[in-house]
């Protein structure tokens, strides 16, 4: 079982929803994301979704675009980010990391070598915003040699025969995106959410996981009420975002978001 | 390096998935999926219907007023010395360049699937106001995405999109120019998918994109092969094109791709010189990589990190490449140079000067090699020129290298 089947199969003995945070790796430097990663694990996060900072990041909002812009500048690369998860490891051996990002960095690296690298961290899942499944079997089968889940996206628009066919290559969880939209849109419809993701746990076993638009306690628990966990980002960058040039006051403003998240979904 | 087998293999591509050899393809966010999959359906059935492509010639005819001339450029090519010199002339089109080819197919698009908004990203500004154009005729709601800097140096094109009715947003992140438009013109799609058709303007983007960009633009080399028969009475030796995304190169070549004995010249934008590292120029000094929807040649850093591109020319200041460009490279069927500011500058002028036609700076850069090819070849050989733009809108940048404030 991999590390993310195992923390679902537990959440759900416990009745628990998962709570996935997003962060921006190197955001607003390199050498905090470790420490911010632990933060948000003792504030109640049951996985990470580590983001690979990118030059274009066409589907992120502008709180997810100045996130890359600010790790870029001060020299975060892929390689870095690995290092992240490899140090984090060392202290955390429970809690998933997934890496999130765009396939470019990826493809320079090379699909092996970034399989192996990722491995050799603690990678446990990876997605890719810009890699569709019509386009994804050779990475998903270098992944999957290594043991590494590959995270899939389905949209409002996606049908229920492409569904069956993504869910069909996904592993680890579905990504939901609640809108149509880039990251850090607001307004979000819980009942048409609930609606889709029900439709989509009838066609898979993997959990369904649902992000975009997620701000606030009373959205997470709505969210968490009808899926198998939330996935929180723009909010929590916007708060690294703000105190960027007080980086020791981070980790206590993402802690705050997240706690009101987890007990207003544990509630 | 893969072969095919015979150049009439070309014809057929892209595959089903809209690859060309290991090119191309559709890498978007889950949300695009549907809406390009709906978009090469309706393509696919229009583009076989003969009521479409006849008012598709229609509009080209006595709207865009095709055929556009070939010119023979006799005094440039006696001063020259070498080769004669035929220039494409799609200058002449309505908008001033061959970008409308592609918006009135686009717009038929949209028309068809009754989507009210259209979008566009655009650069040197003439892919905007041929889709601001379009828009105005067809009673469309616009939007043209345009990199904050280029908003500066083609000014007069952003206030003809706006007397054309067209909202015009800069955008202000990454480097400022075409690349950071394309991607606020996706994002905006993503959000609007519903009730918007996105126009892109040049042969790049995810699948069906590349394809029908370049079948709208085709139009020119089927001209300019009619034409050379008839004007010369054969096929010319060589032709040459600017490649900024490459819509104007891939419409004048396509139609060629089988006559093996017509050697192929796309020039990229050299900036300071490809030696530099400062230019726009993937296909000469970039890898493969995957942006904005397709894998291609891209400039981009030993992180996968995309570079920032260096061109006196806006519409060719673009990391990439269309992915069939990328693939016409790897099989050698196309040779793709670079030509550098500089040269570029002194191309402009001496068109201008020679001929009395004043070229975009984006199709000077195809004049700027052009040039150094008659000159290797003899005075009974032919080559075309495309000359894709006019280079009214360049009047600013260039009195402004001039020194001259207008
Ligand atoms: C006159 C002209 N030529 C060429 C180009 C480059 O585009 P493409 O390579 O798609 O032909 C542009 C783009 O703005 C242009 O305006």
């Amino acid at each position: 079982m991999s590390r993310i089947e195992q923390k679902f199969a537990q959440l759900n003995e416990q009745g628990k929803k998962a709570l996935i945070p997003y962060i921006t790796g190197g955001d607003p430097k390199p050498e905090y994301s470790v420490e911010l990663m632990h933060a948000l694990v003792a504030a109640g996060a049951d996985m990470i979704e580590l983001g690979m900072p990118f030059s274009d990041p066409m589907a992120d909002g502008p709180v997810i675009q100045k996130a890359c812009e600010r790790a870029l500048a001060a020299g975060t690369t892929l390689n870095k980010v690995l290092a992240m998860v490899e140090t984090f490891r060392q202290t955390d051996t429970d809690t998933p990391v997934v890496l999130m990002g765009y396939l470019n960095p990826i493809e320079y690296m090379g699909y092996q070598n970034f399989a192996t690298a990722a491995k050799k961290a603690g990678v446990d899942g990876v997605l890719t915003v810009d890699l569709p499944p019509e386009e994804a079997d050779e990475l998903v089968a270098v992944l999957k040699a290594e043991a590494i889940d590959t995270i899939f996206l389905i949209a409002p628009t996606t049908t229920a025969l492409r569904a069956a066919k993504i869910a069909n290559h996904a592993s680890g969880y579905l990504y939901y995106v609640s809108i149509k939209g880039v990251t850090g849109s607001a307004a979000l419809d819980t009942e048409a959410v609930a609606e889709k993701v029900a439709e989509l746990q009838a066609l898979t076993s993997v959990p369904v996981a649902v992000g975009f638009g997620i701000r606030d306690g009373a959205s997470a628990a709505a969210i968490s009420k009808v899926s198998d966990g939330v996935i929180v980002g723009s909010v929590l960058v916007n708060k690294i975002a703000e105190l960027s040039e007080q980086p020791e006051k981070i980790a206590p403003a993402l802690t705050e978001v997240l706690k009101e998240m987890r007990s207003a979904m544990d509630a | 390096m893969t072969k095919a087998n015979t150049y009439a293999d070309l014809m057929q591509l892209p595959d089903d998935k809209g690859h060309f050899g290991p090119y191309g393809g559709r890498f978007v966010s889950e949300t695009l999926s549907y809406a390009l999959e709906e978009l090469e359906a309706t393509y696919k059935k229009l583009s076989a219907d003969p009521a479409f492509q006849a008012e598709f010639d229609k509009d080209l005819a006595h709207y865009v007023g095709r055929p556009s001339p070939l010119y023979h450029a006799e005094r440039w090519s006696r001063i020259l010395g070498g080769a004669q010199i035929y220039l494409k002339r799609e200058d002449l089109n309505h908008t001033g360049a061959h970008k409308i080819n592609n918006t009135i197919g686009q717009a038929l698009l949209a028309k068809y699937t009754g989507k009210p908004r259209v979008i566009a990203e655009t650069g040197a500004g003439q892919h905007g106001v041929a889709t601001a154009t379009v828009a105005a005729r067809l009673g469309l709601e616009c939007v043209v995405y345009m990199g904050a800097d280029d908003v500066k140096r083609q000014s007069l094109n952003v206030y003809r999109m706006k007397l054309l009715g067209a909202t015009v947003v800069p955008v202000e992140s990454g480097s400022r120019t075409l690349k950071d438009a394309m991607n606020e013109a996706l994002r905006d799609w993503v959000t609007n998918v519903d009730s918007t058709f996105y126009i892109i303007g040049t042969a790049a983007g995810p699948h069906p994109y590349p394809m029908l960009v370049r079948d709208f633009n085709a139009v020119s080399g089927r001209e300019a092969r009619e034409q050379s028969l008839k004007q010369i009475g054969r096929l010319p030796d060589a032709l040459v094109a600017c490649v900024g995304g490459g819509s104007n190169a891939i419409g004048l070549f396509y139609p060629f791709l089988q006559d093996s004995d017509v050697q192929m010249y796309g020039v990229e934008a050299g900036g300071d010189g490809v030696e530099t590292g400062r230019h726009a120029a993937p296909l000469c000094a970039g890898k493969p990589g995957v942006l904005h929807g397709n894998r291609t040649y891209l400039m981009q850093s030993e992180d996968g990190q995309i570079i920032e591109t260096h061109s006196v020319s806006a519409g060719l200041d673009y990391p990439g490449v269309g992915p069939e460009h990328s693939y016409l490279k790897d099989i050698g069927r196309v040779n793709y140079v670079a030509a550098n500011d500089t040269e570029v500058l002194s191309a402009f002028r001496e068109l201008t000067r020679t001929e009395g036609i004043m070229p975009a700076l984006e199709s000077s850069h195809a004049l700027a090699y052009g040039r150094k090819l008659a000159q290797s070849m003899r005075p009974d050989q032919h080559i075309i020129i495309n000359l894709s733009g006019r280079g009214d809108k360049d009047i600013l940048t260039v009195a402004g290298i001039d020194g001259i404030t207008v």
